[in-house]
């Protein structure tokens, strides 16, 4: 017999007892686990979506001259004209290193047509790649789906007199407006935007590529290591990062994840206190008991030990339990709340931490009814009969 | 000076009761030699089991001193009182006191988990004192599967099994019928004459006869003194 043997046979033997004394841990844990389970999905699908939010990364050629456009508006000159990337050399782009974080990417071709006797900007794109990027854009009429088709900003619509379904010329090209587009305050109002073959045809530019815009998603990993790598390989390209667009993005998800936090750390706050009022009882029940111990001629730290050492089993129980039936929940609750997605699987990591918690939590809770066990007269204890 | 075994001077135990105090114990003064078997008599609520307590290191008085082989109990931290007990002393409560969750065994057991003894060593000792009471065949029941008289006995067997100098009964034979009650006096005589100094609190004036020496107490006082008792 020694104390350990004392906690092991009152946990044997008062099962029910020690499965009320650990319900507030159980409780606790498998909502953390529940959340933590059910937060991590959300969490991908959320990027998934924040993904088709936009380009944030820009290559463009290498040029010695200043941009003449500030706001959308230009200050004179046309600096279009410089260099170009060879379409061929695009998908480069997927051979870096963490090409997995890649999501759209889009090419132009740009430059200056003659409609008419107006001169416009034209812009040819690959409507599949430009179309996932541009989530936003609103249409009157139709997306083109012939490379004959194109697509006018609201601007360059209203000033061509064009509305969708009339003919237009260009390049010696015939075209139709399939649909226009409306404001956007983007460089897309001033655009007629065409199939990017036909585009670099008219503009005398076969093959080329004036721009590319890219979706980028990088968890973990700053947006910046992404511009680098792309840059490695297109030597000649000027490759920027739009800061802004990938910091919001994280922002949300950093909002989402708090507030997961918040979440839980109160419910552990509330398990704690559970735990604790829990421990206080079974301790004032125990009053008796610990009187004799303590007449028998236990030292205080025996009673903490024997207390403690019992907090710290139904911690670990009380921590398994937890575990297995957040995830059981998880795996239960998380198709009714995230669309996509189902149960991610088990969590073995979060599993771990989270029974670690527990025993730790158990062991916290227990410590001030520990030492007031402790410290009880043993006289009064005795008294208690 | 103290060459006493136990040496209790100028005690006083006051308790708060509802703001006035109450002195459970007024004033006593005497010693207790080895080998005794001391009867402390009295009627509810004269301070006999504050005195026993008191005795046992396990409740500061008001005033006075409490000397055990010398040792002054109450100068002692709390740690070095219970290292105390668990040495020299041997407690048998009123009603038995057995923990619930622990087999005959193991409750007899239970002293000599602080200890540092081998495993079987502790086993053969727990196994001889259970023997002794008559229990080896119970020995692996839970207490409520025994008797009052058996409880009883268990609880001796676990006062003993550290072999301590001193016995501390309160109302031994409080909750057993008059036959067990014998039974159980006799077992007390048989310890006190192998060695073990004996003081037992009751307020049955009939157990009287199976001590060596009684005392009677009243109001926190001691009322009389045996033919052989002797102040200082
Ligand atoms: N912890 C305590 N608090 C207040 N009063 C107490 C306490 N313990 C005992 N008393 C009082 O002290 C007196 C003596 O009690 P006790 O020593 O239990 O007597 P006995 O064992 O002779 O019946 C009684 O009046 C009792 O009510
Ligand atoms: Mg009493």
């Amino acid at each position: 017999m020694k104390l350990y043997n004392i906690s092991f046979k009152n946990i044997r033997r008062r099962k029910a007892k020690m499965l009320f004394l650990a319900l507030g841990l159980i409780i606790g844990i498998s909502t953390i686990v529940t959340l933590l389970a059910i937060t991590e999905t959300m969490t991908v699908e959320i990027e998934e979506r924040l993904d088709q939010f936009g380009a944030n990364i820009v290559m463009v050629p290498r040029t010695e001259a200043l941009s003449l456009n500030y706001g959308g508006i230009d200050v004179g000159g046309v600096n279009y004209e410089v260099r170009e990337f060879d379409q061929a050399d695009i998908p480069k782009i997927r051979t870096i290193k963490n090409a997995k974080n890649l999501g759209v990417v889009a090419p132009k071709v740009l430059g200056a047509a003659d409609i008419g006797a107006k001169q416009v900007l034209l812009m040819g794109v690959i409507f599949d790649q430009e179309l996932a990027l541009k989530t936003w854009w609103q249409k009157h009429g139709a997306f083109p789906e012939t490379a004959d088709q194109v697509l006018l900003g609201s601007t360059a619509a209203s000033v061509l007199g064009l509305a969708p379904g009339d003919p237009m010329e260009t390049g010696g090209r015939a075209f139709q407006v399939s649909g226009v587009l409306m404001p956007t305050g983007g460089a897309e109002d001033h655009a007629v935007i065409a199939d990017i073959t036909a585009a670099q045809a008219v503009l005398g530019k076969p093959g080329k590529v004036s721009l590319v815009e890219i979706a980028a998603f990088c968890r973990g990993c700053p947006i910046t290591e992404l511009t680098l790598q792309i840059a490695e390989k297109f030597p000649d390209a000027r490759v920027t990062a739009m800061k802004q667009a990938v910091m919001s993005k994280m922002q949300s998800i950093e909002l989402f994840k708090s507030f997961s936090l918040g979440v839980s750390v109160l419910v552990v706050g509330v398990g704690a206190l559970l735990v604790m009022v829990t421990m206080m009882g079974s301790v004032n029940e125990r009053t008796r008991e610990i009187g004799i111990f303590r007449a028998i001629g236990f030292r205080q730290t025996h009673v903490m030990q024997i207390i403690l050492l019992e907090a710290l089993v139904l911690g670990i129980f009380g921590g398994m339990a937890g575990v297995a039936l957040g995830n059981i929940a998880a795996w239960g609750i998380t198709p009714l709340v995230v669309d996509a997605g189902g149960f991610a699987g088990v969590n073995f990591r979060t599993g771990g931490i989270c029974l670690l918690m527990a025993a730790a939590l158990s062991l916290l809770a227990s410590l001030y009814p520990a030492v007031k066990a402790g410290r009880m007269d043993p006289s009064d204890a005795l008294r208690a009969l | 000076m103290t060459d006493h075994l136990i040496e209790i001077n100028s005690l006083n135990k006051m308790y708060d009761s509802g703001g006035t105090g109450v002195a459970a114990i007024d004033h006593m003064d005497f010693y207790i030699d080895d080998g005794e078997f001391v009867s402390v008599t009295g009627p509810s609520g004269s301070g006999k089991s504050t005195l026993l307590s008191v005795m046992g290191g396990m409740n500061r008085p008001t005033r006075g001193q409490v000397q055990v082989d010398s040792l002054d109990l109450y100068a002692l931290t709390p740690e070095q009182r219970a290292d105390f007990r668990s040495e020299y002393l041997g407690f048998i409560f009123q009603s038995f006191q057995l923990i619930p969750y622990l087999t005959l065994l193991e409750n007899v057991t239970v002293p000599m988990a602080i200890t540092g003894r081998k495993k079987k060593e502790k086993r053969d000792m727990a196994m001889a004192v259970i023997d002794r009471v008559g229990l080896a065949d119970k020995a692996l029941r839970l207490p409520d599967q025994l008797s009052g008289g058996e409880q009883e006995r268990v609880a001796i067997a676990r006062a003993i099994v550290n072999r301590p100098p001193i016995i501390l009964a309160d109302e031994p034979t409080g909750n057993l019928d008059s036959r067990t009650a014998l039974e159980i006096m006799a077992l007390l005589q048989e310890l006190n004459r192998e060695g073990h100094t004996v003081i037992m609190v009751t307020h049955n004036r009939e157990m009287e006869r199976h001590a060596t020496r009684s005392v009677r107490v009243r109001d926190g006082r001691i009322e009389t003194l045996d033919t052989d008792w002797c102040t200082k």
